[in-house]
């Protein structure tokens, strides 16, 4: 495996020093960056290096941001919830019930859409979803209809689902069939009804992996501005729309950067708090 | 069991109906773009060439997509190397920081892209470096280099640890053993990795869109598109750009499962 080498030659350096150097000043100067524009000022439209509070203060002090920012989280929440319960049961047909060969090829197709235009696929629902799109000329088939889909929280949860099933059902495929068949036999044979045997036996013995599902789910909706936006109708704006918003318009880079912070202090404290959740042990 | 099987049935069919909903937009997009209505619906239309005339007789579209092919084809070049050289560093040392080495290594994509949009925005026109096809370059780059070391370090598991100092024993100098021993193993990977991270970078746009000022990629005038109106012109692009990617994520997949089942090859 791993060589330990006394003294790092410049074979060894010439290695590692690409990603340090490249990944250093243009992830991490950017983002050490960006806490340090939270503080600057824009005059004339022009950005000035300061260190004034009034960014931060203008940002939390106001009802629109706070509104915002539990609005999105409230999204991410559901679209965390949704997409995991949807992913579900299909995840637990691909580990259990699906042949090994039929397991490989979904996952192949699964990962297609990850690596594709999210936008255009987002574009596509947006004419699935209107009001004299494909769904709704269905439904007045049956006699039923129309119904308002889009620019509505609906068409949001569409969209994120959209972004994370995909991702969810791999993750929480390879969660589940990592588990030791033998154990739920044990459970099944012992009498354990099927429903029970899923929530008492398969569910927490796969619950590193469906959490780390759900973190990527939450990551990935609280973050994105085109569901909300095009499929949303950006009513209400999410923290993403607002740094799209302010940043674009009237080049408020730091009041954006302020909100991008939040963002990120956000995140890690659901990150960190699920995966320590996740990586518990059981017992009392 | 016949209830076990009626079960099977079930889930097979919601399984089924998952996918639908996930290639849904693929298709949806495919057929639209040859569907003469503006705002389709059923009964579709008739049948039409007329969207992908008109967005390929757009000048901007042309534009954008030779700057996407340059964005994306460089991008996958720096990023493949140095997610080839973070996964070599990774599979053959240990050192002090390694930790934090691989967190640098694969953080990026868990930021979201509009505030990575914003940071890369503030920085670059810090050096007066924003609005250029460069900006996006070297933006697209952190972002594809996890997935090019993601890809490359999977190839390195399957390689003999023993391989390297048999080659050394011979006689043959670590630059030497790196330029005929691993990188030939490792070749259907920097392949794949290619392939992966010219895809993520192809489709990219909100990064794309905060730092390349007039310099648009297609994923760019796309979004520029929507903003104004439902216009069918998307679909054909969309089509178009969906068959580049998928093309690019299929020969990636492809690479790595056929050199994963056969690990002994070298």
């Amino acid at each position: 495996m791993t060589t330990k080498t006394t003294k790092p030659d410049t074979y060894a350096i010439a290695w590692r020093l690409p990603l340090i150097v490249w990944q250093g000043l243009f992830f991490v100067g950017p983002l050490l960056f960006m806490v340090a524009m939270s503080f600057f000022l824009v005059k004339n439209y022009r950005m000035e290096v300061a260190l004034q509070f009034s960014n931060w203060q203008r940002m939390l002090s106001k009802d629109f941001f706070w509104d915002a920012y539990f609005f999105t989280l409230w999204l991410a929440l559901l679209a965390t919830i949704i997409t995991s319960l949807v992913a579900f049961p299909a995840s637990y047909f691909l580990a259990f019930k699906a042949s090994e060969r039929l397991r490989r090829w979904a996952i192949f197709f699964l990962i297609i859409p990850f690596f594709t235009s999210y936008l255009v696929r987002i574009f596509a629902w947006q004419v699935i979803l209107a009001q004299s799109g494909v769904i709704n000329a269905g439904l007045s088939y049956l006699g039923l209809g129309p119904w308002q889909m889009l620019n509505t929280q609906f068409g949001t949860m569409v969209g994120y689902l959209v972004l994370c099933l995909p991702l969810a059902v791999i993750l929480q495929t390879f969660s589940l069939a990592n588990i030791d068949k033998r154990l739920v036999e044990a459970a099944h044979n012992l009498g354990c009804g099927r429903l029970r045997t899923v929530f008492t036996v398969v569910v927490p013995l796969a619950k590193t992996g469906l959490i780390v599902a759900a973190v990527f789910c939450f990551i990935l909706s609280f973050g994105d501005f085109v569901s909300p936006y095009y499929l949303g109708g950006s009513k209400p704006p999410t923290l993403s729309i607002m740094i799209v918003d302010t940043s674009k318009s009237g080049q408020q880079w730091p009041r954006a950067a302020v909100v991008a912070i939040m963002m990120i202090v956000t995140l890690l404290v659901v990150a960190f708090t699920a995966i320590g959740f996740a990586y518990r042990k059981r017992g009392k | 069991m016949k209830d076990d099987k009626l079960l099977r049935w079930v889930l097979a069919l919601y399984t089924a109906l998952v996918f639908l909903f996930v290639f849904a937009p693929i298709a949806a997009s495919l057929v639209f773009s040859f569907n003469s209505d503006r705002f389709p619906t059923i009964p579709l239309g008739s049948f039409t060439t007329d969207w992908y005339v008109k967005a390929f007789s757009n000048p901007e579209v042309w534009d954008a997509a030779l700057r996407s092919l340059i964005v994306s084809s460089v991008t996958a070049v720096i990023a493949t190397a140095i997610g080839f050289s973070a996964a070599y560093s990774d599979y053959r040392y240990d050192f002090v920081g390694k930790k934090a080495f691989l967190v640098l290594a694969l953080l990026p994509p868990t930021i979201p892209l509009i505030i990575l949009a914003l940071a890369m925005l503030g920085w670059l026109s810090m050096f007066n470096a924003s609005g250029l096809t460069l900006s996006i370059i070297i933006a697209h780059t952190v972002l594809c280099a996890p997935f090019a070391m993601a890809v490359i370090r999977l190839r390195l598991n399957q390689m003999d640890p023993n391989l390297e100092p048999a080659a050394w024993n011979l006689g043959a100098s670590e630059w030497v053993t790196m330029k005929s021993v691993v990188i030939p193993f490792t070749l259907p990977s920097i392949i794949a990795s290619l392939c992966l991270t010219a895809a993520v970078s192809f489709d990219e746009f909100a990064v794309a869109w905060f730092v390349s000022g007039l310099n648009k990629t297609v994923p760019v005038v796309i979004l520029e598109i929507l903003t104004g109106n439902i216009d069918p012109q998307v679909n054909a692009i969309g089509t178009a750009v969906f068959l580049v990617s998928i093309t690019l994520v299929v020969i990636a997949q492809v690479l790595v499962l056929r050199s994963a089942k056969k690990p002994e090859a070298a």
